[in-house]
């Protein structure tokens, strides 16, 4: 059965390999972004030397891996909500339930083929790029890199499961982006795409680095800066696990009080 | 073995309709009320009926994504409802309006995805394809992505797609909508021989009646969600009392021919236009016109099933013919 979903999640692979256009204005897009992003950046830091534990380095590299992040994980939202809005819209979501495959299972599968493409497009370009025009603190150990994309993986599963709670809202309310744009406000911000969460002051702060959306950016980031190693890296990921597990969980529930009104109440 | 077996089903809706600022009144609405019939393997039955007759109600609990409110429900053996996942295996379901492919990518690809999703043994798989392939001329197609598909084509793959897990029961809704002709035969020829060669069960719910001419042997007719005619489409015509209009060219103008059981509709120089019951013979009244007027030419017109049906549903079968 498993073969079904790796079938899915390479499918949405090869699709978003088919917008090449897109592709390329898209890393075009995060390149300058960073740019300017970085030159800010580095601006700030030669005022404020030593702004919430990074130094000007870290605080550029921070930024190149957001940029690398934003899309991957899809931080604004996106990827398959887009394909579920829309078939709400249309009605085609009803032909999902006609086949026997779960409706969460599938979706995340095409999320994490769409993650696995844009992370290679317009999470690694940018990312070198970056490190040619800046001088970044990348680690040059294979370990980090292979713990980083750990936490890349558990930053989409996290991301696509807040998603998920979204679209499934379609059920009741026809269409779930009023919703949406709320979380997107709410991904941005607590995330720490904007800034580092070290930097938002008091409960502010604390309230941040509890959300599911600091799973998100800030994490991922703060293991390839290696700002999380040995214990602090283990409860990093049981933290990002956890939240995964938790939305997942909600996402099957929502899904099934979903379908039962759909087919109890007729939709 | 009857495949389909619905015994009394009944589905209500409660519509809430808002009187004034804050009071809100429910409405029960029946969309389907009291139906039943049976469909036995390898039958071919067209499902028509009005927009909001209850076609799309039924098909839905047939295929398990609505509840009925009562009576019973089984296809292929088990309730719907009750076994949704299950059923899907064994159920194949196609939408005029609606498709199942993966749009951005080559037809081929969605194939290989339901091969994994009813987990169709290889060699069944390759037969299938194959067959479909060859009857449904999609060998160019294959490897063409979905979005640049013209609707024709797009319909075509959709049939395949439907059918490569040999489905019991094939529910078809407006298959041939927004098609062209040759499409449109196209499609009919494939369903004709699928329902024949693989004794697929074909429920079809259409407006195109041409579609039910040429494929189903039996049609139900449901208004009101009530069945108000479940036969042979020679049932249809009598029930519908249709009449065949009998069209004669005379050497010269005439008065309207009068003669037993025949209505002279229409009279236009030397044509005339007379309607008999359309179950009667037309030779005796070609004999009877040819005997006693100057008959030159001839020509018999069948009753248009569009015409039928209008009065089935109007259920005032006294119309005027045209």
């Amino acid at each position: 059965m498993a073969g079904v979903y790796v079938a899915v999640a390479c499918g949405a692979f090869r699709r978003y390999s088919t917008y090449r256009a897109a592709t390329v204005a898209g890393v075009v897009t995060n390149s300058v972004f960073g740019g300017i992003l970085a030159s800010t950046m580095l601006a700030l830091w030669h005022a404020r030397p030593g702004l919430g534990g990074y130094d000007a380095r870290q605080a550029v590299t921070y930024v190149w891996i957001s940029q690398a992040l934003l899309m991957t994980v899809a931080v604004w939202g996106g990827g398959f909500q887009d394909d579920v809005q829309a078939r709400f819209r249309s009605g085609d979501i009803a032909i999902d339930l006609y086949r026997p495959v779960d409706f969460q299972g599938w979706w995340l599968a095409t999320d994490l083929g769409r993650a696995g493409f844009q992370l290679l497009t317009r999470g690694a370009v940018p990312l070198v790029l970056g490190s040619l025009m800046f001088e970044l603190a990348l680690p040059l150990r294979p370990l980090v890199w292979a713990e980083f994309l750990l936490a890349v993986l558990l930053a989409v599963v996290v991301s696509f499961g807040v998603r998920f709670l979204v679209s499934v809202a379609g059920f009741w309310l026809h269409d779930s982006e009023g919703v949406r744009a709320a979380m997107t406000v709410l991904s941005m911000f607590f995330s720490g795409m904007l800034l580092p969460l070290a930097l938002f002051p008091g409960a502010l702060g604390e309230l941040a680095r509890v959300l599911p959306f600091s799973a998100m950016v800030q994490l991922p980031a703060d293991v390839l800066l290696q700002r999380r190693t040995g214990h602090s890296l283990v409860t990093l990921y049981a933290f990002q696990l956890a939240w995964a597990v938790a939305l997942l969980g909600l996402g099957r529930v929502a899904q099934a009080l979903a379908v039962r009104k759909m087919v109890v109440q007729g939709g | 073995m009857a495949v389909i077996e619905v015994e009394d089903v009944r589905r209500t809706f409660t519509v809430r309709t808002r009187n004034g600022r804050w009071r809100r009144e429910k409405r029960e609405v029946r969309a389907v009320d009291g139906l039943t019939f049976q469909v036995e393997e390898g039958e071919c039955v067209g499902y028509i009926g009005p927009n909001g007759a209850g076609k799309s109600t039924t098909v839905k609990m047939l295929t398990g994504i609505l509840v009925p409110s009562g009576g019973r429900l089984r296809v292929a053996g088990v309730d719907p409802a009750a076994r949704r996942a299950a059923l899907a295996r064994r159920i194949g379901v196609v939408f005029g309006q609606r498709t199942t492919l993966w749009w951005d990518l080559p037809l081929r690809d969605s194939y290989e995805l339901a091969r994994r999703i009813y987990r169709i043994p290889d060699a069944r798989y390759r037969a299938n394809l194959d067959r479909c392939v060859e009857l449904l001329d999609l060998g160019a197609l294959l490897d063409t992505p979905v979005r640049q598909l013209s609707l024709g084509q797009r319909m075509r793959g959709d049939l395949a797609a439907a059918l490569l897990h040999d489905p019991a029961v094939l529910y078809l809704d407006e298959p041939t909508i927004g098609l062209d002709t040759i499409s449109k035969t196209k499609v009919r020829e494939f369903l004709r021989e699928t329902n024949r060669e693989q004794r697929t069960t074909v429920l079809l719910t259409t407006h195109d009646l041409t579609d039910i001419e040429q494929l189903c042997g039996r049609v139900m007719v449901i208004d009101h969600g009530r069945l108000v005619l479940d036969g042979p489409l020679e049932d249809l015509h009598a029930a519908g009392e249709s009449e065949r209009t009998l069209v004669v060219d005379l050497a010269a103008p005439h008065p309207p021919i009068e003669l037993p059981g025949v209505r002279t509709v229409k009279v236009e120089g030397p044509r005339q236009w007379l309607a008999f019951p359309a179950r009667q013979s037309a030779a005796p009244l070609v004999a009877a016109v040819a005997e006693r007027y100057p008959l030159v030419d001839l020509s018999v017109r069948e009753p248009a099933i569009e015409d039928v049906i209008a009065r089935i549903y109007t259920g005032s079968a006294a119309e005027p013919a045209r």
